[in-house]
């Protein structure tokens, strides 16, 4: 027993510093900018730079409107499966599987020849198509977190009864989605919001092939033409994504843990 | 019956038809679902199908194996597939035997509690820490002017650069791809580990078995099918990742993705109908590792209730 805890030592502290030690590096390297002393240059170029606004905020808005879809789409279907369509499900996880095996970039590519401008659905045509073009490309990403999210909260609810409460209560379907069902799997939502916002708010491939004013493209940009603000967005980035996974952390202790109805 | 004249196209392909023993039914059956099997289907189906077709066609649109013939006969392409399928594989089976270790360590080491909710968070951030920020990262440490290069040469005396180091070998990827892969192997299988019962070790114990023993026939039997499953899982996550790579190299870099991310932009290839085949090649893979996936994890979910 004592050398296996000797081990799991040697395990842990091996792999604390193949994670650390790029970490650290990256912070080190992002300070180093202005020659000799440790400064926030590299940050305050960034934070101010025009296109850094405007990239992120867009990312920003499509990681919304993104989760706002995701919602729309998930929510009632994963409810009525409950409800209604059990027999349903093993097909629904199928689907929302397949975003883990159909590549990122063979989606966008399949949405380029499909949706072009000379298509008869020509998303691609215009701006703003093209924008809602990235963002449904982001939910089709997301799918798979948000419809386990989605259905995991649901499991701790007791969708039937409630269903017949809110309707001998003279509740009609809209009513009962989002002001009984919604609330109540709230934090679950939120817990798949923060996970779409994290996978969404970088993202490269879709963006930059659909040529979107995006953060993703930013950083390439950046990364291609720069020394050391690269360094200072990879913090920046890695700070993000651990807000988000943090706020998930956070939100989970809230969320009810017993069952009414398990299966 | 009404519910079926009702139903739309979507539904009416699926497989699964109406249960006739539902409690109580609605004209609207299929209304809530509709909304997600239509927007599956625009927008992840179709445009998958229209990719597979479009591969089998030529510019005529008339039946052709060539474009699939070309994947292999075309020695660029058929490298960078190796090259893809070389870096994914290792990166997994490292990033997995990796991750179990870690996962076993803190689970089972006795090592502090602190140790066990650390990791578990930062592997939840870590495995989506991908892309084109974990690029910076590596470069900001061990790029030519990195950190740990600099502090190597001038305080060791190492130049790994000299040595034929270089992020874009298929070593130096995989090395990247770790920072992403061990953590999300680490986030999948400590909660299996957490599944093993304390009574089989008990009961192990109470039979004469060995540790050894515990291990070999009660542990690893039980993770196997998951910890399996999950290298999978880790294949297709780094088959299908390009902007890590693509921040090292921009488009020279010789992988799959990459690749087909040059030929949607440039049309590189010269022919269309082979970009194509290049993406229903990257689906064959994929799908194939996840039909794999599903299988074992059916089968470790058996013994993980």
């Amino acid at each position: 027993m004592k050398s296996g805890k000797f081990w799991a030592w040697v395990v842990f502290i091996v792999g604390a510093a193949y994670f650390f030690i790029p970490l650290a590096a990256t912070v080190e390297f992002s300070l180093r900018m202005r020659r000799g002393v440790h400064s926030f240059d590299a940050y305050q170029i960034v934070l101010g730079d025009a296109r850094f606004q405007s990239t992120f905020l867009y990312s920003v808005v499509a990681a919304i409107f993104t989760i706002i879809l995701g919602v729309l789409v998930v929510v009632p279907a994963a409810y009525w499966i409950r409800l209604r369509l059990p027999q349903l499900r093993p097909v629904v996880e199928f689907i929302t599987l397949l975003p883990l095996v159909i590549p990122a970039i063979v989606i966008v590519f399949g949405y380029i020849r499909m949706y072009g401008s000379n298509s008869p659905l020509p998303f691609l045509g215009s701006n703003m198509g093209a924008n809602a073009l990235l963002v449904i490309g982001y939910a089709t990403l997301a799918l798979p977190y948000m419809y386990r999210a989605v259905d995991t909260g649901l499991r701790t609810i007791d969708v039937r009864t409630l269903t017949e409460a809110a309707q001998i209560l003279g509740a009609g379907w809209g009513t009962i989605i989002g002001r009984v069902i919604l609330p109540n799997v709230l934090i679950a939502v939120l817990s798949g919001a923060f996970l779409t916002f994290a996978i969404v708010i970088g993202e490269f491939t879709m963006a930059s092939l659909l040529n979107r004013p995006a953060f993703g493209p930013y950083l390439q940009n950046i990364g291609a033409n720069r020394a050391y603000e690269p360094a200072a967005l990879a913090i920046i980035a890695f700070a993000i994504t651990w807000g988000c996974m943090s706020l998930i952390q956070i939100l989970s202790r809230f969320a009810p843990k017993s069952s009414n109805r398990p299966n | 019956m009404t519910d079926l004249t009702l139903s739309n196209r979507t539904i009416a392909s699926k497989p699964a038809p109406p249960n006739e023993a539902t409690a109580f039914r609605l004209p609207t059956q299929w209304i809530g679902v509709a909304p997600f099997f239509i927007f599956a289907l625009m927008f992840l189906i179709l445009p998958t199908i229209y990719l597979v077709i479009g591969a089998f066609q030529n510019s005529d649109g008339q039946l052709t194996f060539d474009n699939i013939l070309q994947l292999v006969s075309d020695p660029s392409i058929s490298s960078s597939y190796w090259v893809s399928i070389k870096i994914s594989f290792w990166s997994a089976i490292i990033g997995a035997f990796a991750g179990l270790a870690i996962a076993i360590a803190i689970v089972r080491g006795g090592l502090p509690s602190w140790t066990r909710s650390a990791t578990l968070t930062f592997s939840g951030v870590a495995s989506n820490f991908a892309g084109l920020p974990l690029a910076f990262a590596f470069l900001a440490t061990l790029g030519r002017v990195g950190i740990v290069t600099t502090l190597l040469r001038d305080v060791l005396n190492i130049n790994i650069y000299a040595m034929g180091f270089n992020f874009l070998t298929t070593s130096g990827l995989i090395a990247v791809y770790l920072f992403f892969q061990i953590p999300l192997m680490v986030v999948i299988i400590v909660p299996a580990i957490d599944g093993l019962k304390k009574e089989w070790g008990e009961a192990a114990a109470t039979l004469g078995a060995t540790q050894a023993q515990y291990w070999r026939m009660v542990v690893i039997p039980v993770i196997w099918p998951s910890f399996l499953g999950t290298v999978i899982l880790l294949f297709a996550n780094a088959f299908g990742a390009i902007a890590t790579a693509y921040a090292f190299a921009g488009p020279a870099l010789n992988i799959v993705p990459i690749k087909l991310y040059s030929q949607i932009n440039g049309d590189v290839l010269h022919n269309p109908q082979l970009g194509y085949a290049i993406a229903f090649g990257m689906i064959v893979i994929t799908g194939l590792a996840n039909v794999f996936y599903i299988w074992f994890r059916t089968r470790s979910e058996r013994w993980l209730k």
